[in-house]
């Protein structure tokens, strides 16, 4: 229980700070939404007016202050354009993050174990050699350069997906998922990489330990060794890293959100950005430091899940 | 008779070499011994003599890079494990030989409950059911002295102590009652007064169940009364081999002698250099000429740099040893 209060103040403290420093750099930009409201013909009184009603004269302790009370009561505010409150805005963008999100890293993991794991067992083999280029060479390019290439591949030629676009849930599964692989996979084939190196590296290690040739000693098949004894004490740096990975994920997945007209997070928050719509914008970073303290604490619990070392660590505070 | 009647484990010229950047290592060079089932061998010699790379190849697991000459033969309870098909060999190894290594913290799985880890070949090899299998871990935990085993099976290594963890690295690999038990340096890496309790057991569990044990140690001392015969190594040779009792009363090899010299006592750190002679063991690419001790010996003379001393037992006796100029009578100990 004291491991989850602490996390819990952890939580707060870091949302405080992320949402603050986001109030203080939306600011200090060139201020220009009262006059975009406005529109092209308006007078300066017409701004004025506006600038007063939407509250931007006052100082950024103050409006950050109104917004956090407004947080307290669970109201994110409205859009300053459209009128439309950021929840729903934000309601409406998360799943198609959320799915896109869960997608990649499960096609990740599922590249990067595997081939991780085999990799490791058969370091000295050209299988090693040749993942390692073929690797290299993937984790160079863009996920964008990759997208192209899939979009090209698969939706243009094959036409075994959809190139762009979303089909919401409620159509199907299937046709949902369809709208999903090309965009997961584009992330996907990027970020296996680097898990599949790390995983391998740590692997590399825990195969030279003594628990592990006396595994080998006790006659157990090289499968078990492999996957109950050598997997899990291998695990720590690819789970932070894939923890990282989520995270970033949350509202960085832009360019592919852009490519494939996906509504995701990333592509709401851009789209905020450049037009300074503030609450809109506080909203997303709000949500996306959420999303970055929960992926963390997943990832801690499962540490403790991974190494009975550190599960008293963290029980014992 | 053949030998394979009397003897539980034979091992006739194995050689390992391991090639390295700086030349093949012979890690280790021609060695050919014999041991009888319930007894028990003592192989003694200095960090890096060959001793655990012996240990390896005997169970058929030496690192990948290894080149094992053909003319090696390793044979145990009549088979020879050279023309075993792996899943045969891999089942004597986890069924009939159990394995000691010395440093006992990175010997078990940090993730898996120690019960867990004893139950595991049990469960494997003998298709015991979980619940039978812990019930023997149970049993297996009493015999190493591990008072309430049954709360012991939750633990992880880490909630051990040192000689706890050695005594369930040693019920782990009692687990299948193998009929060879081969220990490397298995009190190496444990404070002094737990080194002797975990001997004592070793020696203990080996009468009980009449199991061979391959006693490997760089400390001279650890051998007097616990094993039947000794071997010594230096440079991946068997440099002498005697009964024990007969090793300790004339040793014949300056070597031996140096050993004999450094057995710690009590308050010495683990792993201290020979004190009686200076200089290091041959590195890797040393050439093989005359013998390897030479460098460091005070008796050399110019045939001990031009030709190899051969492995060899005066008429009559079970002594054997590698040396020109043996020690006489005055210079034993
Ligand atoms: N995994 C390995 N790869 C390559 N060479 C090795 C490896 N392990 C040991 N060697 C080399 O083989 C030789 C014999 O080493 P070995 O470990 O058998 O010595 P040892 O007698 O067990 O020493 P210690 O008392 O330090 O355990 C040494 O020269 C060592 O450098
Ligand atoms: S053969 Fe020569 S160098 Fe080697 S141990 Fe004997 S006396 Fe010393
Ligand atoms: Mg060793």
């Amino acid at each position: 229980m004291r491991f989850l209060g602490g996390k819990l103040l952890h939580l707060v403290l870091v949302l405080l700070a992320v949402t603050a420093l986001t109030f203080v750099l939306l600011d200090v930009l060139p201020v220009s939404v009262a006059h975009e409201i406005a529109g092209q013909g308006a007078t300066p009184a017409d701004v004025a007016a506006i600038r007063e009603q939407l509250g931007l004269n006052d100082s950024v302790p103050v409006r950050y202050g109104r917004w956090l009370a407004g947080i307290c009561r669970g109201d994110l505010g409205l859009s300053l354009y459209s009128k439309q409150p950021v929840s729903t805005a934000i309601a409406s963008h998360l799943p198609v993050t959320l799915e896109l999100l869960l997608l990649a890293q499960l096609f990740a993991l599922t590249l990067a174990l595997p081939i991780g794991i085999v990799s490791a067992w058969r370091a000295d083999s050209k299988l090693h050699r040749l993942l390692g280029t073929l690797g290299f060479g993937l984790a160079s390019v863009p996920s964008f350069a990759l997208a192209v290439v899939l979009v090209y591949l698969f939706s243009l030629r094959l036409k075994w997906f959809p190139a762009t676009g979303c089909t919401p849930l409620s159509e199907g599964v299937r046709v949902n998922l369809k709208g999903f692989v090309l965009p997961a996979l584009s992330i996907a084939l990027v970020e296996w990489v680097a898990l599949m190196r790390v995983l391998r590296s740590d692997m590399i290690a825990t195969l030279q330990e003594d628990f592990i040739l006396l595994a080998r000693a006790r006659g157990l098949p090289d499968r078990r060794i492999l996957l109950r004894h050598a997997l899990r004490p291998s695990c720590f740096t690819m789970l932070t890293l894939f923890g990282v990975q989520t995270g970033n994920l949350i509202g960085g997945a832009v360019i592919v959100e852009n490519l494939f007209a996906l509504p995701g997070v990333g592509r709401l928050l851009l789209s905020s950005i450049f037009s300074q719509d503030f609450p809109m914008v506080q909203g997303c970073v709000l949500l996306i430091a959420v999303g970055y303290v929960t992926v963390n604490f997943v990832v801690d619990v499962c540490y403790g899940m991974l190494d009975p070392r550190v599960r008293r660590e963290a029980s014992g505070g | 008779m053949t030998v394979s009647d009397t003897h539980l484990l034979t091992v006739e010229n194995l050689s390992v070499t391991i090639p390295s950047s700086a030349g093949a290592v012979r890690a280790v060079d021609r060695v050919s011994l014999a041991l009888e089932r319930g007894r028990t061998l003592a192989l003694v010699g200095e960090s890096g003599s060959g001793k655990s790379m012996f240990c390896r190849a005997v169970m058929g697991l030496l690192p990948r890079s290894a080149v094992v000459p053909g003319a090696a033969r390793v044979t145990f309870d009549g088979r020879d494990l050279g023309g075993l098909p792996r899943r045969e060999l891999a089942a004597i190894r986890g069924r009939e030989i159990g394995v000691v290594l010395q440093d006992p913290l990175s010997s078990l799985n940090p993730v898996i409950p120690v019960g867990r880890q004893i139950a595991e070949p049990m469960r494997y090899h003998l298709g015991l059911s979980s619940a039978r299998a812990r019930e023997r871990a149970v049993e297996l935990l009493a015999a190493v002295g591990i008072p309430q085993p049954e709360e012991r099976l939750g633990a992880y290594p880490h909630q051990l102590s040192g000689g706890m963890r050695q005594r369930v690295a040693i019920a782990m690999a009692l687990a299948c009652e193998p009929k060879l038990l081969i220990a490397d340096e298995p009190t190496t890496a444990l404070d002094v007064t737990v080194q002797a309790e975990i001997l004592n057991l070793l020696g203990r569990l080996q009468r009980e169940r009449n199991m061979a044990m391959v006693l490997v140690t760089h400390d001279l001392g650890v051998v007097a009364g616990r094993a039947h015969e000794t071997a010594v190594m230096y440079a991946g040779r068997i440099v002498e081999k005697a009964p024990t009792v007969e090793l300790f009363t004339r040793m014949r090899m300056h070597y031996t002698r140096a050993l004999f010299d450094a057995i710690p006592r009590i308050d010495d750190p683990p792993h201290r250099e020979l004190g009686a002679i200076g200089g290091q063991p041959p590195g890797p690419a040393a050439q093989r000429v005359g013998c390897p001790f030479a460098p460091r010996c005070w008796r050399a003379e110019e045939r001990c740099r031009t030709e190899e001393p051969p492995l060899a037992r005066d008429a009559g006796e079970n002594h054997s040893y590698a040396c020109w100029f043996p020690l006489s009578q005055e210079e034993r100990p």
